[in-house]
C-alpha cells in the first residue's frame, strides 16, 4: 500500500511506494539518443575508428612524460591484425617500457595506487600476452 | 690619409680643438701604453709615429717654393703633426678603454708575476734581468700573458641564463586547482607536444579537495596522512596528489621539451592579464606572453561580517577551511580535544560536523583528549539550498546521530575571546531576535561558501555575472577568442539549464576537460550533464544531478518496506570519474549502511529514495538518495527535458529497493 503526502505548503510532494508498486515496466519512453552525438563523451574508441586519447580509461596515460611513447604503442597495438595481437610491436612497447622505468613513481607497480597504469598496462598486457 | 683633407679640417677651425686634445695628457698616456703588453695598438702607435716623421722628412725637402709657400707649407706641417697626434691620442684612448675590462686581470696578473719574481730574486739561481737571454725574456713574456689568460671570467652557461620561468607560455593556465588540472590532461591529450605552464598560488601540486572533509577524517593512520595519502572506505589508500610529482615538466626548460609538458609554478598568482597583447603579469612583476590562456582561479572562502573586526588572537582560533594546510591545523586542534564549533549549513559545514564528531569520538574511545563538535547554521536543516526541507530536517537527524550537536534557525551576532582563552559566540534565534545565547569554544570553523577569484576581470577587461558571480562565458566556456574560463569561476550558458555556476567536483572535471578541448581547437558546448554528491558520515549519502535547487518545486518517492540492507559507500571522487568503466566493475564500488533501527515501516521513513526537481512540469535536477549507480539514467532524463506526469512511473526507471 502506498500513499503521498504534501509538505512545505503544498511545493513538495512526497510518495512512499514499496516494491510491487514499482515494479512493474516503466511506462515512460527515453527519447532516442543520435547514433553519433559530437557532444557527447565517447569511449576508447571513437565512432570512426580512431581512439580517443582523452579516455578517463586512460587515466592520462597520453598526457603524461610517457605520453608520446605510449601513443605509439597503442596505435600499433590497436592496428595490428595478426592473429596474436600486437606481436609486431614488441618494439613500440619496449620503448614504452623503458620510458616507465623512467617515471617510477609515476608509472610505479600496482603498490601506488595512484599510478595511472594499472588498468591500461594490465589490459595492454593481456592483449598482447593473450593470444586471439 | 690626403694633406689636403687635413688641411680642410685644420681650416674648418678644429685648429682650437686639436691644440685642446693635445694639452690632453696624451704623450704619458703613449708613453704607458708602449711600456704595457697592447701589442695592438703598441703597433699603431708605432705606425703613425713612422708617418709623422717621414710626412716632415718628405715634406721639407721642397726647394721650388716662394717662402710664402713655405711658410704655409711648414704651417700645414705643423697642423698635420697636430692632428696626426690628435687622431692617435684619441685613438690611443679608444683603445685603452677597449683593453679596460682585461687590463685589471692583466694587471693582476702582472703583479702575481712580480711577486713571483720577487720571490725568485732571493733563490740561490736568480738571474740578473739585464743579463738574461732574449729567449728567457720571450719565456717571461709568454708566462705574462698565459697567467693574464687564466684570469677570463667566467663563462656564462645557456642554463645559467635561461629564466626560472619562461616568458612566453603555448598554453597558460591561471590557476592549481581541479578545473586546472583536468584542463592540462585533456590539452595533452589533443595536443600530443603541448606545452603546458601552470601559475598556481597554491603551495603543493593540484591536488584533491573533497576528502580533505571526509575521507582523511575517517583515516586512522597519521604516518598515511603526513604523506598527504588518505585510506578510502574499502581500505585501498590513496594519494591526496592526483599525479606525481614525476608528472610534471621542469618549468625552466618546458619550451625547450621537444614533446612538450605541463610545468607548474607554486605560490605565484597572476595579478595582471592584459588581452591586448596577450601577457599576463605574475605577483613578482614577471611577465609572461601566451597564445591561450585558461582561467581557473576557483574561490576564496568567504567569512563573515563578525569576523571581520577580529581581534589577532581571535583569528588564531578561526579557520576558513578549504586546503591541505587548513586540515593539519584542524586536526591538530580536534586531537588536542578541542571543543569545535562549525558556521554553516551547507555541504562543507555538514561534511565537516560529522566527520569531526566521527574522530573526536574515535579519540575519545582510545582514551584520548576528545572535544565537543557544534555546528551553527541561520537554516531549518543541514543541505537546505538543495535538499527539500522536510529531508533537510531529516538530514540534520542524521549529523546528530554522528555526535555533533547541531543549532538550527540561528543567527551569529558576535565572537570575541574571553579571559580564559576560550572563544565566545554569542547568537539569536531570528524569529525571536531579543534573546542572545551564548556557546563557548575553542575554535571556530567557518564555513559559509566561497566567493569566486575574478579580481583579473578588471585589468582584463571581462565581463563578470552580476547575478551568479564569476567569469561570464559562453556556452563553450569562451571568454575571449583566445580566453577560456572553467570551474568554480566559470558562469557558463548550460543550453539545457540555462546560465549558472557550479562549483562541485565533478563540474570542476567536465568544465576543465570541456574547456582544455576547446583551446586545442575543439568547438564543443557544455553538454555533458556533471554531477556531484555528498555524504554525511558513512550513513547518508547521495548523489545529484542538474538543477537541484530546493526552491522549485519538487516530487520525491522514497521506498517504502523493508529495503535490502547492504553496504552502501563511494570512493574519494563520487565514483563518477570512471565513466566509460562499467559501474559495477571496480573496487572503489563501496555503499552506505543504512539506518535499520529508524523504523522502515515509519511514515517519515526518508531513507532510501529519489527526489525530481521541476521547471514548468519538466524534470531540470534529480538527488539520488541514498541510491546508487543510478546516475546515468537521471542524466538521461534531463537530457530529454520530457514533460512528466506520472512519477511512479519515471521512479520504477531506478529501481530504488533494489541496490
Amino acid at each position: 500500500m502506498s500513499f503521498c503526502t504534501k509538505e512545505g505548503n503544498g511545493k513538495d510532494r512526497i510518495m512512499f511506494l514499496t516494491k510491487d508498486d514499482l515494479s512493474s515496466p516503466s511506462t515512460i519512453r527515453h527519447k532516442e539518443d543520435e547514433a553519433f552525438d559530437p557532444w557527447e563523451p565517447h569511449g576508447l574508441i571513437l565512432p570512426n575508428g580512431s581512439i580517443n586519447w582523452d579516455c578517463p580509461c586512460l587515466g592520462g596515460m597520453a598526457s603524461g612524460p610517457c605520453g608520446l611513447v605510449f601513443r605509439r604503442a597503442y596505435t600499433c597495438f590497436h592496428n595490428s591484425s595478426s592473429q596474436m595481437k600486437g606481436s609486431e610491436c614488441m618494439s613500440d612497447f619496449d620503448a614504452l617500457t623503458k620510458c616507465f622505468a623512467k617515471y617510477p613513481k609515476l608509472y610505479g607497480s600496482k603498490d601506488k595506487s595512484n599510478s595511472p597504469t594499472d588498468a591500461t598496462t594490465s589490459a595492454l598486457a593481456d592483449g598482447i600476452n593473450t593470444p586471439k | 690619409m690626403q694633406t689636403s683633407h687635413l688641411t680642410r679640417l685644420a681650416s674648418i677651425q678644429h685648429f682650437n680643438l686639436i691644440k685642446r686634445s693635445l694639452t690632453r695628457p696624451t704623450g704619458p698616456v703613449l708613453r704607458k701604453l708602449i711600456a704595457s703588453d697592447a701589442s695592438p695598438t703598441t703597433n699603431y702607435v708605432r705606425t703613425t709615429c713612422e708617418f709623422r716623421f717621414a710626412s716632415t722628412t718628405t715634406s721639407s725637402s721642397n726647394d721650388g717654393q716662394n717662402s710664402h709657400d713655405e711658410e704655409q707649407k711648414k704651417k700645414n706641417i705643423t697642423n698635420l703633426m697636430y692632428l696626426a697626434g690628435a687622431v692617435t691620442g684619441l685613438g690611443a684612448i679608444y683603445t685603452i678603454f677597449q683593453n679596460r675590462k682585461s687590463s685589471k686581470e692583466k694587471q693582476d696578473a702582472v703583479s702575481a708575476y712580480d711577486t713571483k719574481q720577487l720571490k725568485s730574486q732571493h733563490a740561490d739561481d736568480k738571474l740578473d734581468a739585464s743579463k738574461k737571454t732574449l729567449v728567457e725574456k720571450v719565456g717571461d713574456l709568454q708566462d705574462r700573458k698565459l697567467l693574464a689568460e687564466e684570469e677570463q671570467p667566467v663563462e656564462l652557461s645557456k642554463t645559467d641564463l635561461t629564466p626560472v620561468i619562461p616568458s612566453f607560455a603555448q598554453y597558460l593556465i591561471i590557476g592549481g586547482g581541479t578545473a586546472a588540472l583536468s584542463a592540462f590532461k585533456s590539452i595533452r591529450a589533443h595536443d600530443a607536444t603541448a606545452k603546458v605552464l601552470v601559475i598556481s598560488s597554491e603551495k603543493y601540486y593540484p591536488y584533491m579537495r573533497p576528502p580533505l572533509s571526509k575521507d582523511v577524517w575517517y583515516t586512522d593512520d597519521d604516518n598515511l596522512l603526513n604523506q598527504y595519502m588518505f585510506k578510502q572506505w574499502n581500505g585501498q589508500e590513496k594519494s591526496l596528489f592526483v599525479f606525481d610529482n614525476e608528472f610534471y615538466a621542469d618549468v625552466k626548460t618546458l619550451n625547450d621539451e621537444e614533446n612538450g609538458g605541463v610545468g607548474v609554478v607554486l605560490g605565484r598568482k597572476v595579478v595582471n592579464l592584459d588581452l591586448k597583447t596577450s601577457v599576463a603579469k605574475l605577483d613578482n612583476g614577471w611577465e609572461i606572453s601566451f597564445e591561450k590562456c585558461l582561467i581557473a582561479t576557483g574561490g576564496q572562502p568567504k567569512s563573515l561580517k563578525v569576523f571581520q573586526t577580529a581581534s589577532n588572537r581571535l583569528k588564531s582560533k578561526l579557520t576558513l577551511y578549504r586546503g591541505i594546510d587548513d586540515f593539519f591545523a584542524l586536526k591538530k586542534v580536534v586531537d588536542s580535544g578541542a571543543d569545535v564549533t562549525i558556521i554553516g549549513g551547507g555541504f562543507l559545514g555538514s561534511e565537516l560536523a560529522c566527520s569531526l564528531a566521527h574522530r573526536a569520538t574515535e579519540n575519545g574511545k582510545r582514551g584520548n583528549p576528545n572535544g565537543k563538535i557544534t555546528q551553527l547554521m541561520p537554516e531549518a536543516g543541514n543541505i537546505s539550498k538543495v535538499l527539500p526541507e522536510y529531508l533537510s530536517k531529516w538530514a540534520t537527524e542524521r549529523v546528530r546521530d554522528e555526535g555533533a550537536d547541531v543549532l538550527t534557525n540561528v543567527e551569529l551576532v558576535g565572537a570575541s575571546v574571553v579571559q580564559d582563552g576560550k572563544v565566545s559566540l554569542s547568537y539569536i534565534d531570528p524569529q525571536n531576535p531579543k534573546k542572545t545565547s551564548y556557546i563557548t569554544s575553542d575554535h571556530v570553523v567557518v564555513a559559509v561558501g566561497i566567493e569566486p577569484n575574478t579580481d583579473l576581470a578588471k585589468s582584463a577587461g571581462l565581463e563578470v555575472d552580476p547575478d551568479q558571480g564569476g567569469f561570464l562565458v559562453n556556452a563553450e566556456l569562451q571568454a575571449r577568442h583566445n580566453v577560456w574560463v572553467a570551474g568554480d569561476a566559470a558562469s557558463f550558458y548550460d543550453i539545457n539549464l540555462g546560465r549558472r555556476r557550479v562549483e562541485h567536483y565533478d563540474h570542476a572535471i567536465v568544465s576543465g576537460k570541456l574547456a582544455g578541448e576547446n583551446m586545442t581547437g575543439a568547438h564543443k558546448p557544455y553538454w555533458h550533464q556533471s554531477t556531484f554528491w555528498s555524504d554525511l558520515g558513512p550513513k547518508v549519502g547521495f548523489e545529484a544531478i542538474g538543477l537541484t535547487d530546493s526552491q522549485l518545486q519538487t516530487v520525491a518517492v522514497y521506498a517504502k518496506g523493508k529495503p535490502t540492507d547492504e553496504e552502501q559507500k563511494r570512493d574519494s571522487e563520487g565514483n563518477r570519474e570512471q565513466q566509460d568503466v562499467a559501474p559495477e566493475a571496480t573496487a572503489n564500488d563501496l555503499k552506505h549502511k543504512l539506518p535499520e533501527s529508524k523504523g522502515n515501516l515509519d511514515k517519515d521513513d526518508y531513507s532510501k529514495g529519489v527526489v525530481f526537481y521541476l521547471k514548468e512540469n519538466k524534470v531540470v535536477g534529480i538527488v539520488l538518495w541514498n541510491v546508487f549507480n543510478r546516475i546515468a539514467i537521471a542524466r538521461k532524463i534531463i537530457k530529454d527535458q520530457q514533460e512528466i506526469t506520472n512519477f511512479q512511473e519515471l521512479a520504477k526507471l531506478f529501481n530504488i529497493h533494489q541496490d
